[in-house]
C-alpha cells in the first residue's frame, strides 16, 4: 500500500526500488513486506472463513445435506490450520513488519533479505495445503486432504492418515521456517537497531509484546518441526515414536504436541495485547496505565505457559499430581492476564474517551476476550474439563479468544494504522458497518456454542442429535452474517489501496502516541535513515 | 557513520548466530522429550507402563491381611482377526503372592504372524506396583498358521502398594508385526 517510493534517498544507491512485479518478489523493504503479509493473511481469512461456511451450512440442520462426513473432516482441519498459521499469525508478523521499525525509529528490519524469504516461503506452503483441498474437492479420485483435525494426533495422522499428510508435513514445515526466520528477525532488530535514546522501558508495548512473542516462536516452533518430522519417519521409515506395536506411544504425541501448541496460542494473542496498550491510550487520552506490569505480565504469561500444556490432556489419565500441577498452574496463568484487563479498563477510567472504529474495536477486544478467558478458567479446573473436553464449548472457548480477541484486535490496528499505512482514512461509514455487523454476528455464532457444549454436543462431528437443532441454525445464520461481513472489510482494504478517501495527517488520532506518528502518511517508503531524536 | 553501520551488522550476525542455534537446540529437544519421556513413564508409571524386562528377586513377604483385585482385559489392534483372550478375567490376590494367568492367541490365517503385545495398566500409579516374572509381552510371539498358543504371564505385587489402590486393569493389546519384522530383516539382508 506504500507506494512513495519518489522520496527515497539516492544517497543510498543501494536501495532502489523497483516497480511492479519485481518490486513484491525481491522486496527487502519493511514497509511492501508487511504489506505482502497483511493481504496474504486476509486472503487466507477469507479461504479459511470459506472452508468455515462450508462446515456451518452442513450444520445448519441435522442429517447430511451438503458435504460427506469425510469431506467436512477436511474441512474443519483446513479451516483450523489456515487460520492459525495463514491468518492470524501472518497478519501480526506483518503488522511486526510494518510498525516495530517505525516505533523503535530503525530504517528497516536487521535482516532485509530474510525478510523477503520468510515471506515468500508462505505462499508456497499455503498452495501446498490448499492443492491437497482442491485434489479432494475436484480430483481423479478425490483423494482425501488432511482430516485429522488442526491438532493431528497420532495415530490418527502417522498410521491413519491420507496420503496427502505428508504434503502436510512438507507444507508446516515450510510454514514453521518461515516463523522462525520472522521471528528471529523480530528479535534482531529490537535488539541491535533501535534510534538512541529507545531504551528498552521506552518502547512501546506492541514491540515488547512482539518481542516476548518473537522468543515463544523461536523456543516451540522448531518442536512442532520435531513432531511432524517424527510423524514423517513413523510414516515412512519405520520408526515407532507413536506407534504403540513397535514400542512407541500415541500420547506423547500429546505432550510433545501440546508443548508447542500452548504456547502458540499466546503467540497469536500477545500481539493482540500489545496493539490494544497502543489504540487504548490513544483514544482515553491517558498514557497506558502501569506500563512496567504490562511488560512484566507478558514476560511471566509467557514463561508460564510452557508448564501448562497438559490443560489439553486432562483426559488421557494423568496421575492426580500431575493433573493438580497443570490445573493450578493453568489458573495462575488467569493472574498476570487479569493485571493487563485490569490496567486496560485503569486506562480507561476517567478518561477523555472518544470511540473512533480502532478504539470500538478494541474495546469490543477487552470485553469479549475476558469471555474467552472466564471459559478458559472454567476448562482449566479438571474435573469440570472431564465433561466439556472435546465439546462445542472448547470451540466457543477458543473463538472468543482468537476471532473476538486475536483479530478483533489485528481489525483495531488496521483501523488504527491505515491511515500510516496508505495515507487516506479509512470510509467511516463502512468501518462502522463492518464493526456493528462483526460484533453482533460473531456473537450470535459463537455465544450459543457454550449452550450446546454443556449440553454435550461433540466438536469436529458432521452431524448432530436433534435436540441441538434450534442452536445450530442459529450459529450458522451467526456465522454466514460474520462471514458476509468481512467482505466490507475487503471493501475497506481495497479502496485505502486505491488512495479513495479523505487523506490522511501524519498524525490522524488526536491522542495517538509514538514514533510512527512523526513520518507523513503514507510513510514514505525509507523512514529514519537518520535517527530520530527520542525525547 | 560507517563505522558504526558496521558495528550494526556485525552485532546482527551475532544475534542472529545466537538465535538459530537455539533453533536448532529446541529442534533436538523435541527428540529429547521421547528418552525423558520414557525415562519419566518408567519412573512413575506415568500412562500406565509396565516394566518391559522381568522381576529377577523374589517378593520380600506376602501381605495377608490385604487383598487386591487385578482385572485383564484383551484388545486386538491391526491386523489381528484371531482370539486373544485371558482365561481369567479378574483374580484377587495379595500382595506378594504369585500368580499365573493363561492368554491365549490364535492365528486363523494360512501364513505365520509375529505378534507384539502391549500391556497398560489404569490406573497409572498402580504400574510400578505390578512385577511380572514372566510375560509373553516380553518378546514377539511367532503363531505358526492355524496355532493356538498358550501365553502365560507370572506376577506378584509389590508389597509397598499404597493401601488406596485395591483394585486396578492391566490391558494387553495385540498387534501383528509381521511385516514390520520383515521389512527389518530385509534391510539388514540389503546390507
Ligand atoms: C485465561 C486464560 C486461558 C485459560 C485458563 C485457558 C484454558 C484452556 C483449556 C483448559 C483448554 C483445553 C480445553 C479442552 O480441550 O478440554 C483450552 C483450549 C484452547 N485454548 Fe485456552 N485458555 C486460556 C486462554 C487462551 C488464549 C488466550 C487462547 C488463544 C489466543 C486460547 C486458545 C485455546 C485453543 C485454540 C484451545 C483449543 C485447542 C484444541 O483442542 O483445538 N486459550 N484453553
Ligand atoms: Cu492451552
Amino acid at each position: 500500500m506504500s507506494t512513495a517510493a519518489a522520496t527515497h534517498d539516492d544517497h543510498h544507491d543501494h536501495h532502489h526500488a523497483p516497480t511492479g512485479l519485481k518490486r513484491w518478489l525481491f522486496s527487502t523493504n519493511h514497509k511492501d513486506i508487511g504489506t505482502l503479509y497483511l493481504w496474504f493473511s486476509f486472503a487466507m481469512f477469507l479461504v479459511g472463513g470459506f472452508m468455515a461456511m462450508v462446515i456451518r451450512a452442513e450444520l445448519l440442520e441435522p442429517g447430511m445435506q451438503f458435504v460427506d462426513p469425510e469431506f467436512f473432516n477436511q474441512m474443519t482441519t483446513v479451516h483450523g490450520l489456515v487460520m492459525v498459521f495463514g491468518a492470524v499469525m501472518p497478519a501480526t508478523v506483518g503488522l511486526a513488519n510494518w510498525m516495530i521499525p517505525l516505533m523503535i525509529g530503525a530504517p528497516d528490519m536487521a535482516l532485509p533479505r530474510m525478510n523477503n524469504w520468510s515471506f515468500w516461503i508462505l505462499p508456497f506452503a499455503f498452495g501446498i495445503l490448499i492443492f491437497a483441498v482442491l485434489m479432494s474437492a475436484f480430483g481423479a479420485g478425490n483423494p482425501s486432504a488432511p482430516n485429522f483435525g488442526w491438532t493431528f494426533y497420532a495415530p490418527l495422522s502417522t498410521k491413519y492418515g491420507p496420503a496427502s499428510t505428508d504434503l502436510f508435513i512438507l507444507s508446516v514445515h515450510m510454514m514453521g521456517i518461515s516463523s522462525i526466520m520472522g521471528a528471529i528477525n523480530v528479535v534482531v532488530t529490537v535488539f541491535n537497531m533501535r534510534a538512541p535514546g529507545m531504551t528498552m522501558m521506552k518502547m512501546p508495548l506492541f514491540v515488547w509484546t512482539w518481542l516476548i512473542t518473537a522468543f515463544l516462536l523461536i523456543a516451540v516452533i522448531p518442536v512442532l518441526a520435531g513432531v511432524v518430522t517424527m510423524m514423517l519417519t513413523d510414516r515412512h521409515f519405520g520408526t515407532s515414536f507413536f506407534d504403540a506395536a513397535g514400542g512407541g506411544d500415541p500420547v506423547l504425541f500429546q505432550h510433545v504436541f501440546w508443548f508447542f501448541g500452548h504456547p502458540e496460542v499466546y503467540i497469536m494473542i500477545l500481539p493482540s495485547f500489545g496493539i490494544v496498550s497502543a489504540i487504548i491510550p490513544a483514544f482515553a487520552r491517558k498514557p497506558l496505565f502501569g506500563y512496567a506490569s504490562m511488560v512484566y505480565a507478558t514476560a511471566s504469561i509467557a514463561l508460564l505457559s510452557f508448564v501448562v500444556w497438559a490443560h489439553h490432556m486432562f483426559t488421557v489419565g494423568m496421575p492426580l499430581a500431575g493433573t493438580l500441577f497443570f490445573m493450578y498452574m493453568t489458573m495462575l496463568i488467569s493472574v498476570p492476564t487479569g493485571v493487563k484487563v485490569f490496567n486496560w479498563v485503569a486506562t480507561m477510567w476517567r478518561g477523555s474517551m472518544t470511540f473512533e472504529l480502532p478504539m470500538k474495536w478494541a474495546i469490543a477486544f477487552v470485553v469479549l476476550f475476558t469471555c474467552g478467558g472466564l471459559s478458559g478458567l472454567m476448562l482449566a479446573i479438571t474435573p469440570v474439563d472431564f465433561q466439556y473436553h472435546d465439546t462445542y464449548f472448547v470451540v466457543a472457548h477458543f473463538h472468543y479468544v482468537l476471532v473476538t480477541g486475536a483479530i478483533f484486535s489485528i481489525f483495531a490496528a488496521a483501523y488504527y494504522w491505515l491511515p500510516k499505512w496508505s495515507g487516506v482514512m479509512p470510509s467511516k461509514l463502512l468501518g462502522e458497518l463492518h464493526f456493528w455487523n462483526s460484533l453482533i454476528s460473531a456473537n450470535l455464532l459463537f455465544f450459543p456454542m457454550h449452550f450446546v457444549g454443556l449440553a454435550g454436543m461433540p466438536r469436529r462431528y458432521a452431524d448432530y442429535a436433534l435436540q441441538f437443532a434450534d442452536y445450530n441454525f442459529w450459529i450458522s445464520i451467526g456465522g454466514f452474517w460474520f462471514g458476509l461481513s468481512q467482505v466490507i472489510f475487503l471493501v475497506v482494504a481495497v479502496r485505502c489501496a486505491m488512495k479513495k478517501g479523505e487523506p490522511a495527517p501524519a498524525k490522524p488520532w488526536e491522542g495517538a502516541e509514538g514514533l510512527e506518528w512523526e513520518v507523513p502518511s503514507p510513510a514514505p517508503f525509507h523512514t529514519f535513515d537518520t535517527p530520530p531524536v527520542i525525547k | 557513520m560507517s563505522d558504526n553501520q558496521l558495528s550494526v551488522e556485525e552485532r546482527n550476525k551475532r544475534t542472529l548466530t545466537k538465535l538459530v542455534i537455539w533453533a536448532v537446540g529446541m529442534f533436538a529437544f523435541a527428540f529429547l522429550m521421547v528418552p525423558f519421556y520414557n525415562v519419566i513413564c518408567d519412573i512413575t508409571g506415568l500412562n500406565g507402563k509396565t516394566s518391559s524386562t522381568a522381576a529377577t528377586d523374589a517378593p520380600a513377604e506376602v501381605v495377608e491381611d490385604r487383598t487386591v483385585t487385578v482385572e485383564f482385559i484383551t484388545q486386538k489392534g491391526d491386523g489381528i482377526s484371531g482370539e486373544f483372550t485371558s482365561e481369567t478375567k479378574r483374580v484377587k490376590v495379595h500382595p506378594g503372592e504369585i500368580t499365573l494367568v493363561h492368554f491365549y492367541a490364535s492365528n486363523p490365517t494360512d501364513s505365520d504372524m509375529v505378534t507384539q503385545s502391549i500391556p497398560s495398566v489404569s490406573p497409572g500409579e498402580a504400574a510400578r506396583y505390578l512385577h511380572k516374572t514372566q510375560c509373553f509381552c516380553f518378546d514377539q510371539q511367532t503363531l505358526a498358521a492355524g496355532e493356538r498358543k498358550d501365553m502365560p504371564m507370572i506376577f506378584y505385587l509389590d508389597p509397598e502398594i499404597p493401601r488406596h489402590i485395591n483394585q486396578f486393569t492391566l490391558s494387553y493389546t495385540i498387534f501383528d508385526v509381521t511385516e514390520r519384522v520383515a521389512g527389518k530383516n530385509n534391510s539388514v539382508a540389503a546390507n
